[in-house]
């Protein structure tokens, strides 16, 4: 046997677009009876919506990956990198089988375990116990083992509590603590896990990566690890590949990887709410300004120091938020955190209906001059995140000026100059 | 081809073979085929007041309902047997038969969310709910046997004779038949969600072009002209061979029984290869 573990071969996946039909057979009856019979135009065709099929006809299909070859060796953890829309999950759904390659294979070994999305295969009437029985014999475990396992995967999950309400109760967070417990503590030969941690608090990623790193140096298993934090990606990850629009663009060493990953993926101009994940189906979001500007990328003068966020949306449910910020450097290396919630006690609590979340940070006023990238999560912190905005804003920091106007980059000072 | 597949766990490819119900993997996952029909059968009795014992209020009162409407006002004979036994083994065997079909035929559906994210046979749903509903008439069937037994005391004439003995292969039609027709209809609505209530009133429609109510010899008698229909359907055998077998009265005919099982096997073969091709490609289109 020789020690690869999984061999993607010349895999292609295409999509077809737009909806095929209406979804319900009197929709499409009707449609069909009063464009073809009474000659009167499409009945579901959206307001503002234009009818061009042939425009259509072109585009109808997309090639969400195209001529992926790929071998991972047993043991190996693999980062995969890349924009919204690289076909990153593609690749794994593929290879977890949940949805088919239109061309080419897969060869693999052993077990696989995947965590997909939040809340991987759950039956939300099921309770936590029913549902890692469940999970557990999904992924090919016997009931034996996993009794075997049980208290394991519930403590890790941090669950107990709740092991026998039904998992629609959990928040996202609970939910995604709960599917990588089972993923990870099933000992499948290859593990596979999507962005789906970014959900949880950051003390469980930390764990979360702590248990991955557990199980490919000391079980010898293979993990393929799908992540936006360049940090735990350079971390947990021994090799590393970038997909690009369906391709390898590069695979190489995870510093290789990411570091040619980074250079060419600058924050282009546009607006901040373009880069909006709802993690939580009660949430809309209307709006999101900084310094009252919708676009995302933001000068601070030397002398200014102040950055006032503001969200509007729409809550079905009330619930408590707080704000997180992250300012990432050049190298996506967390700089500065700002978090109200986690730093003093109250929480808001916001009502159902229109919300209006808004806070002004205080910067140092002896910043270098710097650039950072920011991350704006909205969160009850240490329990889910419900929305957020990653990588949105590009903030230019003019920083602090000497007497005669000197200016001090943090490449040759740091973060701050000291007084 | 063979070197490779021993050396590989498994290949992901395009296309499987179309006729293949891997039955072979389903076993591999029987630990959670019985999960699921545990979950069927509890979940059902749990959403109910009366907890196990809606197993038998459903089949009792329907009888009873029966009794009075097709019986007493409409006046139809039941071939000598006494009512409640005629109408309690209609009512058994076509309830399976009808449950299973509509449950399983919003499989991919209802399991959009799970099928989405993890992967395992998707025949295992409809097969556990094919099982779970067998269960549940065997149950039911204890509530035949009762007021079997109280008929016989009394001096009833039925007689129960060999050809009770062919149970298991009306178990067999019924189950295929519900399962096929499901799978193939769990196909279907996965492009059109309202063929759901299409179908249950089709079944509705269907029960009565079904010796339920009535049993064939009345068909025979007054409306001959229609009976190549009440013929051409697979379940008319089922239900005259049981009522033939365990009570001793109506038809039986090894070529009807013949027609109902190749028809079983057909809808099988047929729905085995329509759900395969749809396992392969809903989860892109939802
Ligand atoms: N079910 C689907 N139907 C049509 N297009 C899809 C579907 N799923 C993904 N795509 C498209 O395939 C491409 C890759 O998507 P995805 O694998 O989710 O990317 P990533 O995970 O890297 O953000 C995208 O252009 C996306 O719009
Ligand atoms: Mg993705």
């Amino acid at each position: 046997m020789s020690d690869t573990a999984i061999k993607f071969e010349n895999i292609s996946k295409q999509y077809r677009l737009g909806t095929i039909g209406t979804g319900t057979l009197s929709h499409d009856l009707n449609r069909w009876w009063t464009i073809n019979v009474r000659g009167k135009e499409d009945p579901y065709l959206k307001v503002g919506q234009v009818n061009d099929r042939e425009a259509k006809s072109t585009s109808d299909y997309v090639w969400a990956l195209q001529d992926i070859d790929l071998e991972v060796k047993q043991g190996e953890v693999l980062g995969i990198i890349g924009n919204n829309g690289a076909g990153k999950s593609t690749l794994l759904k593929i290879l977890s089988r949940v949805t088919n390659p239109s061309t080419g294979r897969i060869l693999a070994h052993g077990r696989i375990a995947s965590l997909l999305e939040v809340g991987t295969g759950f039956h939300p009437e099921l309770t936590g116990r029913e549902n890692i029985y469940m999970n557990g014999s999904i992924m090919g475990m016997s009931k034996t083992e996993i009794t075997s396992k049980f208290d394991e995967i519930v403590e890790f999950a941090g669950v107990e509590k709740y092991i026998d309400t039904p998992v629609k109760r959990y928040s996202s967070g609970m939910t995604v603590r709960l599917g990588f417990a089972i993923a990870a503590h099933m000992e499948p030969e290859i593990l596979v896990v999507d962005e789906v941690l970014a959900v949880g608090d950051a003390e469980f990623q930390k764990r979360a990566i702590g248990k991955m790193q557990d199980v490919s140096n000391y079980q010898g298993r293979t993990v393929l690890f799908v992540s936006h934090n360049m940090g735990a990606i350079e971390q947990l990850c021994s090799r590393a590949i970038s997909l690009d629009k369906g391709k390898i663009n590069l695979s190489g060493t995870t510093n290789d990887v990411i570091n040619h990953y980074l250079k060419n993926n600058s924050i282009v101009e546009g607006k901040i709410i373009d880069s909006l994940k709802i993690h939580n189906h009660q949430i809309t979001i209307e709006s999101i300004t900084i310094n009252q500007s919708p676009n995302n990328i933001i000068v601070i003068n030397p002398h200014e120091n102040r950055l006032t966020v503001n969200i509007k949306g729409y809550l079905s449910e009330g619930k408590k938020m707080s704000l997180e910020i992250r300012f990432y450097d050049q190298l996506e290396h967390l700089q500065m955190l700002f978090s109200p919630g986690h730093l003093y006690e109250n929480i808001k609590f916001f009502e159902k209906g229109q919300f209006e979340i808004s806070e002004t940070i205080v910067l140092p006023d002896s910043l270098t001059k710097n650039e950072f990238k920011l991350t704006i999560d909205v969160t009850r912190p240490n329990i889910e995140k419900l929305f957020s905005f990653r990588n949105s804003v590009k903030l230019i920091c003019k920083g602090i000026q000497g007497y005669s106007g000197l200016e001090f980059p943090a490449s040759n000072c740091g973060l701050l100059m000291l007084r | 081809m063979s070197d490779i597949n021993k050396e590989w766990d498994f290949i992901i490819e395009p296309k499987g073979s179309m006729f293949n119900l891997n039955l072979k993997e389903v076993w591999h996952y029987k630990d959670l085929l019985e999960m699921y029909i545990k979950r069927d059968i509890v979940t059902f009795y749990k959403q109910t007041l009366l907890g196990p014992l809606w197993f038998f209020i459903q089949p009792f009162f329907t009888t009873i309902v029966f009794m009075f409407v097709f019986g007493g006002l409409a006046g139809i004979p039941t071939d000598g047997i006494p009512q409640p036994l005629f109408y309690l083994s209609g009512i058994c065997l076509w309830n399976y038969f009808s449950e299973s079909l509509i449950k399983t035929s919003d499989t991919f559906y209802t399991n959009q969310a799970v099928f989405g994210k993890v992967y395992f046979p998707r025949l295992i749903v409809p097969l556990s709910v094919t099982i779970s509903g067998l269960l549940k008439m065997l149950i039911q069937l204890f509530l035949f046997a009762g007021v079997y037994i109280y008929f016989l005391s009394k001096g009833a004439s039925i007689e129960i004779n060999r050809y009770a003995f062919l149970f298991p292969v009306l178990i067999f039609i019924l189950a295929g038949l519900g399962l096929g027709f499901g799978i193939i209809i769990s196909s279907m609505t996965t492009k059109y969600r309202d063929l759901k209530f299409l179908v249950a009133f089709a079944i509705q429609l269907w029960m009565y072009f079904t010796p339920v109510i009535y049993p064939l010899s009345v068909m025979e008698g007054n409306y001959k002209k229609y009976m190549w229909l009440i013929q051409a359907n697979p379940l008319t055998a089922v239900l005259e061979t049981f009522k033939y077998g365990f009570l001793g009265r109506g038809s039986f005919s090894w070529f009807a029984l013949g027609y109902s099982v190749i028809f079983t096997f057909f809808i099988l073969l047929l729905g085995t290869w329509i759900f395969n091709r749809v396992e392969r490609s809903f989860m892109d289109v939802v």
